[in-house]
């Protein structure tokens, strides 16, 4: 495979796990434990 | 929380009190030269012919210390503290996080010798020779077992996101500085570049940019994430929105580096690449600040009373407008005004003084005490001092240097209709005296507060005492 190939695919894979965070991050299921990591400075001192 | 604190683990805080006193220290050192060099372009006669104190020799050792030495320390202290206490955990080989601080201190002591000495590599934020490059590599590798260390020892099953910032910080800088340093040494204190010709230039602004992205923006993300939740009492405003730029800031700030050689030698593509994506960064850029501010909504009459919210909150407001302004002036079209203007200048120090600056007096404002056992600095008042002479000061510094800046860029493309050029460049040296002078005023009001800042710090450190804290026993359902 040569090299313009490789960076076209890791540039297209980098994309594609960019549009998998977004997913991630705003999947509802999720949400309950984002309030809660959130919340993590405040669990002491 | 802890009922009996005598068998807890304590927290190692001494070396987050080591750090943060030393930002201090480095900040009145790095200001006071960067005065010192603003008052020698107003009044040239101040280097007294002395070589050690010409400006291109004390201009290096203005921007490390103030970066590296001020911004490092604030980082590296504030860095230790927040993955402690976002860990629950005493940091990992707290030896080797000593030894990092003191390997740390002797690199800052040998920028400050060997750069008013003429020793240089060159290249602009990293100009250090390649002996203290490898100093800086062994420090920040010990740095990196400490923070990650500590990471993986932890008590908390998520890892906070300020970490996440302040990794990346450790991470990218790494790789930059082994990356840009490579050279092949002709002696002691002399190397030449492991590049040539535009490579060398591509990866110097590779570097010299990422070194904004990665050291001047995600560091003090990971500050922001940390501090401005605790001292507003209230979460980080949407924690998908932190994930999200996150990412897009990881993903796109290392391509925006060629926008620094706009109408070089370096291909025209590349060029352009630079630019979109320098483009692309307003949205990351301008997703942290929105996350930052709003942190605040419901709460907008803390703003009011609290100083030290006062300076993160304006900082945020610094770091929005010099991440706008920065992809403006990545486009081409505006590049070619703005380059090689005191413009430039401007936008660095808005982001410099306004952001970075604020943002680090503000987060050790809350940590100073907390680190001596007091509940707040000596003297509040005093902190509203700082605020405005440091807000007055950066207004009157980069409102001088915009105008100065689009001003020598409109005379110096300047044509007359038979084709020469209007003006001669010593016509816009001339021009631009009165605002190097208002620089200087500005300057020194900047100073001022960091010197009110340094009073502070004493007071509260001398009528304080070093507070060991126990790590928190945690309940197996938080954990």
């Amino acid at each position: 495979m040569d090299i313009t190939t490789l960076r076209v695919l890791a540039t297209l894979l980098c994309f594609a796990t960019f549009l998998g965070i977004l997913y991630w991050a705003y999947a509802r299921r999720n949400q309950a434990r984002f309030d809660e990591d959130a919340a993590i400075p405040f669990r002491q001192d | 929380m802890n009922p009996n604190p005598a068998q807890a683990a304590l927290y190692n805080d001494t070396v987050v009190r080591q750090f943060s006193i030393m930002a201090v220290v480095w900040g009145v050192v790095g200001m006071l030269v960067g005065l010192f060099i603003a008052a020698e372009l107003a009044w040239p006669e101040l280097n007294f012919g002395i070589p050690w104190l010409s400006y291109g020799r004390l201009r290096p050792l203005h921007t490390n210390a103030v970066i590296f030495a001020f911004g490092g320390c604030a980082l590296m202290g504030t860095s230790y503290y927040v993955v402690q206490r976002t860990c629950q955990v005493p940091l990992f080989l707290g030896k080797l996080a000593s030894f990092h601080f003191w390997a740390w201190q002797a690199v800052i002591v040998a920028a400050a010798i060997s750069l008013p000495m003429g020793y240089t590599q060159g290249k602009e934020y990293a100009e250090l020779e390649w002996p203290i490059d490898i100093l800086i590599t062994i420090a920040w590798v010990s740095y990196a077992i400490v923070f990650f260390g500590t990471i993986g020892i932890r008590k908390v099953r998520h890892i906070y996101v300020a970490n996440w910032f302040y990794g990346a910080f450790i991470i990218a800088v790494a790789i930059l500085h082994i990356v840009n340093s490579a050279a092949v040494p002709a002696g002691w204190m002399k190397s030449y570049s492991a590049y040539a010709g535009v490579q060398d230039a591509m990866i110097q602004w590779w570097y010299g940019h990422n070194a904004v992205g990665f050291f001047l923006t995600a560091g003090f993300l990971g500050m922001m994430y940390y501090f401005i939740p605790k001292q507003a009492g209230r979460p980080v405003y949407s924690y998908r929105l932190t994930i999200v730029h996150f990412w897009a800031l990881i993903f796109t700030y290392m391509w925006a580096g060629p926008h620094h050689l706009h109408y070089t030698a370096l291909p025209d593509w590349t060029q352009s690449i630079g630019m979109v994506f320098s483009l692309i960064l307003l949205a990351p850029s301008w997703g942290g600040m929105i996350n930052g501010v709003m942190t605040l909504s419901g709460a907008w009459h803390k703003l009011r009373d609290d100083p030290i919210l006062r300076f993160l909150i304006v900082s945020l407001s610094f770091y929005g407008m010099s991440t706008f302004e920065g992809p403006m002036m990545s486009i081409k079209t505006v590049n070619a005004l703005s380059h090689y203007t005191d413009w430039t200048i401007g936008h660095v120090h808005s982001g410099a003084l306004g952001w970075v600056g604020l943002i680090s007096m503000g987060s050790l404002y809350y940590l100073i005490p907390r680190l001596y056992g007091r509940k707040e600095m000596h003297s509040v008042p005093a902190i509203e001092l700082h605020f405005w002479l440091a807000t007055v000061g950066i207004v009157l510094y980069i409102a001088a240097m915009w105008i100065a800046g689009v001003m020598q860029g409109l005379m110096w493309r300047g044509i007359n209709g038979d084709g020469t050029l209007t003006y001669t460049f010593v016509e816009s040296v001339k021009a631009t005296y009165p605002f190097y002078v208002v620089r200087v005023l500005g300057g020194v009001l900047y100073l001022g507060g960091m010197l009110v800042m340094a009073w502070n710090t004493w007071m509260t450190v001398t009528q304080g005492r070093s507070v060991h804290v126990p790590v928190p026993v945690l309940a197996p359902a938080a954990a």
